[in-house]
C-alpha cells in the first residue's frame, strides 16, 4: 500500500504539544489525557470520535490496555503499541496511516507523556527491557548510557571524516536561535558557537550544550481518514511516504557512523516520489548534535561525511540557511517530553506545514515536509523512522 | 584535568548476571580467557554471543578463544555525572568484531581511535571478573 498513489490516503488533522516544561503535579497519565484533548481539539474531534489509538511502551500501566480505559475510548477498533524509543511516535503515525488506507479505523490518536524531569534524569520509570534484553550481560560492566554511546558515535565520526566540535556547535547554535521565538523552550538564549565549546565537557567529544534538554511534557497526534479531513477547519496535512527499520551491533560488525536511516528514509522518499534537494524543511531528532549531523547524511541532505560542511555557518536556520531545521527549537533548546522526541518532531512539521509556525521562522509557502527520529541509543541499538508530509493544495 | 588520570580500578564496575547462552563466556572471563562464538557454516565469529549465528541463521555456533587484541574502534570518557569518571570503548579485535568495553590502565586524556590495545580482566562489584581493554 503506498500513500503515493493516492495522497488523500491518511491526513494529519489534529497536533497538540503540553506546554509545560516541568508537571510535578500532574500524574502521567494525566498528561496524556491531556495532550489527547488537546490534539482533539485542534482537529475539531473529540474522544468519542477516537477509533484507533496509539501509544508506546513507557504509557502508564499496560500502555494501551490501561490508557484507553483512562481516556475512556469506546469505539476503539485498531490498537497499536509499538516501542521504538522517540521514534515510536513516527511510527505510530506510519502505522495508523496505513491502517486508516486499509479502512482499520477512521480517527487515530497517538499520544506521549512523561515526567523524568520530575521523576529523576534517568527519565520515566519503565526500563525493565534493558534488564531482559540479551546484550544487557555483555555491557551492563560499562555502564552505557545513551549520552556516552552517542558520544562514541561522535568520536568515529570525527575520525573518519574529520568533523569537528565547532561543526556540531552549530546545529544548537541554529536550534537556540529558532527557540528564542518560542515562549514555552526550556531554553530561549540564543547561543554562540564559543558557548557550545566553553560548556562542561560531559562525554568527550559531547558537551553539556551537545545536549538535549530534559522535560516533563508529552504530545499527541490525531490522524484520520481523508473524508473526515476534508470537513474539518484546519489545513490538511497528508502522508506522503515513510520508512522505518531498527540498528543494532550487527553481530558485532560495528559501524557508528550512519544510522537505521540510510535504510529507511530511501523507502520514504520513493514512496513520496520526492528527492532531498526538494525539502526546505525538516524536524530532525535532535537528542545530542550529532544524531542531527548523522541523520542528515543519512536523509540524503549532503553525502555521508559531509554532515559538518552542511551544517556550519547557520545554514539550519530558518530563513538564513539552506535547510531550515526543528523551527520550535527542537530538544536542544525547546522539548523533548519523557525522553522521547519523535512527538514534537512530527508536531512543528506539520505547524510548518499549515503555516502555523512562529512568522520568525516560518518557511514560506511550504509544500513538502520531513519528520525524522533516532530512539533508544544511536551506538548500540536504535530504532529509525522517517515520515514525508505534504500540504495538500 | 588530574580527573583524567584515574584508573579504571576505582571505578566499580556492575556484575553481569549469568544465563545459559552466557555462561561460558562468564565462567571463562573468572579464568582471564575471552571467548567468543564462532560459526562452522559462514566461518564468521560475532558478538555478543549467542546460540543461532546472527551473520547466517545456522545454530552450529561454537566457542574460540580470542587472542584478546585489537584496536580502539571509538571511545568516550564519561567525566560527569557520575561517581568516577570512566572510558568507554568498542574494541575491534583481531578476529574482526567489535566489542563494548572499558579502557583502563591509561591516561584518559591520550587515548585515541586506532591505538593498539589487549585484554586485562578486572574484578566487578561482587567479585567476578570482566574483560577490559589496556594500550599495549
Ligand atoms: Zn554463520
Amino acid at each position: 500500500m503506498s500513500f503515493a498513489a493516492n495522497k488523500y490516503d491518511a491526513c494529519i488533522a489534529g497536533i497538540y504539544e503540553h506546554p509545560l516544561r516541568v508537571a510535578p503535579d500532574h500524574t502521567v497519565a494525566q498528561l496524556h489525557a491531556e495532550v489527547a484533548q488537546g490534539a482533539l481539539q485542534d482537529a475539531g474531534l473529540t474522544l468519542d470520535d477516537v477509533d484507533g489509538y496509539f501509544c508506546a511502551g513507557d504509557a502508564p500501566g499496560m500502555g494501551p490496555v490501561s490508557m484507553v480505559d483512562y481516556l475512556g475510548l469506546k469505539k476503539l477498533r485498531y490498537l497499536d503499541s509499538t516501542d521504538t524509543g522517540g521514534s515510536s511516535y513516527l511510527t505510530h503515525v506510519n502505522h495508523a496511516a496505513r491502517a486508516i488506507a486499509a479502512g482499520q479505523c477512521k480517527v487515530a490518536l497517538i499520544t506521549l507523556a512523561g515526567r523524568p524531569k520530575s521523576e529523576g534524569s534517568s527519565g520515566t520509570q519503565v526500563r525493565s527491557q534493558w534488564a531482559s534484553a540479551p546484550d544487557f550481560a555483555f555491557e551492563k560492566p560499562y555502564s552505557p548510557a545513551p549520552l556516552n554511546t552517542y558520544a562514541m558515535c561522535a568520536m568515529r565520526h570525527m575520525y573518519e571524516f574529520g568533523t569537528t566540535s565547532e561543526q556540531l556547535a552549530w546545529i544548537k547554535v541554529a536550534a537556540s536561535h529558532h527557540a528564542q521565538h518560542n515562549p514555552n523552550a526550556a531554553l530561549k538564549d540564543v547561543l554562540t558557537v564559543d558557548d557550545v565549546l566553553n560548556s562542561p565537557m560531559i562525554a568527550d567529544p559531547l558537551h553539556r550544550a551537545d545536549c538535549c534538554v530534559v522535560t516533563d511534557s508529552g504530545g499527541a497526534l490525531v490522524v484520520v481518514h481523508p473524508d473526515i479531513a476534508k470537513s474539518l477547519k484546519k489545513p490538511v496535512v497528508t502522508m506522503m511516504g515513510a520508512g522505518e527499520t531498527t540498528k543494532g551491533q550487527m553481530g558485532g560488525k560495528v559501524d557508528l557512523t550512519y544510522s537505521g536511516l540510510a535504510w529507511a528514509a530511501p523507502l520514504a522518499f520513493k514512496e513520496a516520489k520526492l528527492t532531498p534537494e526538494q525539502i526546505r524543511y525538516a524536524s530532525i531528532y535532535d537528542s545530542f548534535t550529532i544524531t542531527v549531523l548523522i541523520q542528515l547524511e543519512d536523509l540524503g541532505f549532503c553525502k555521508k561525511g559531509e554532515g559538518g560542511k552542511f551544517v556550519e555557518g547557520g545554514q539550519l536556520i530558518s530563513g538564513k540557511g539552506k535547510l531550515a531545521f526543528n523551527t520550535d527549537g527542537g530538544g536542544l533548546c525547546n522539548n523533548h517530553p519523557a525522553n522521547r522526541g519523535g512527538m514534537t518532531k512530527v508536531i512543528e512539521a506539520v505547524r510548518q506545514l499549515r503555516g502555523e509556525a512562529h512568522p520568525a521562522v516560518q518557511v514560506p509557502n511550504l509544500e513538502f515536509a520531513l519528520a525524522s527520529g533516532i530512539g533508544g541509543a544511536l551506538g548500540t541499538r536504535h530504532g529509525a523512522s522517517v515520515l514525508i508530509m505534504g500540504r495538500l493544495q | 584535568m588530574s580527573q583524567a588520570n584515574q584508573k579504571q580500578a576505582e571505578h566499580r564496575l556492575p556484575s553481569p548476571v549469568a544465563n545459559p547462552e552466557n555462561k561460558a563466556f562468564l565462567e571463562a572471563a573468572q579464568k582471564d580467557e575471552l571467548l567468543l562464538k564462532h560459526c562452522n557454516s559462514c566461518k564468521e565469529s560475532h558478538y555478543y554471543p549467542r546460540t543461532i549465528c546472527p551473520h547466517c541463521g545456522s545454530d552450529d555456533t561454537t566457542w574460540i578463544k580470542s587472542a584478546g587484541v585489537g584496536e580502539i574502534y571509538s571511545y568516550t570518557v564519561m567525566r560527569r555525572g557520575v561517581e568516577v569518571p570512566f572510558a568507554m570503548a568498542y574494541v575491534k579485535l583481531q578476529e574482526g568484531i567489535s566489542m563494548l568495553t572499558h579502557l583502563t590502565n591509561c591516561d584518559f586524556d591520550s587515548i585515541r581511535v586506532g591505538q593498539k590495545v589487549r585484554v586485562v580482566f578486572q574484578e566487578t562489584q561482587d567479585g567476578q571478573k570482566t574483560h577490559l581493554f589496556e594500550p599495549v
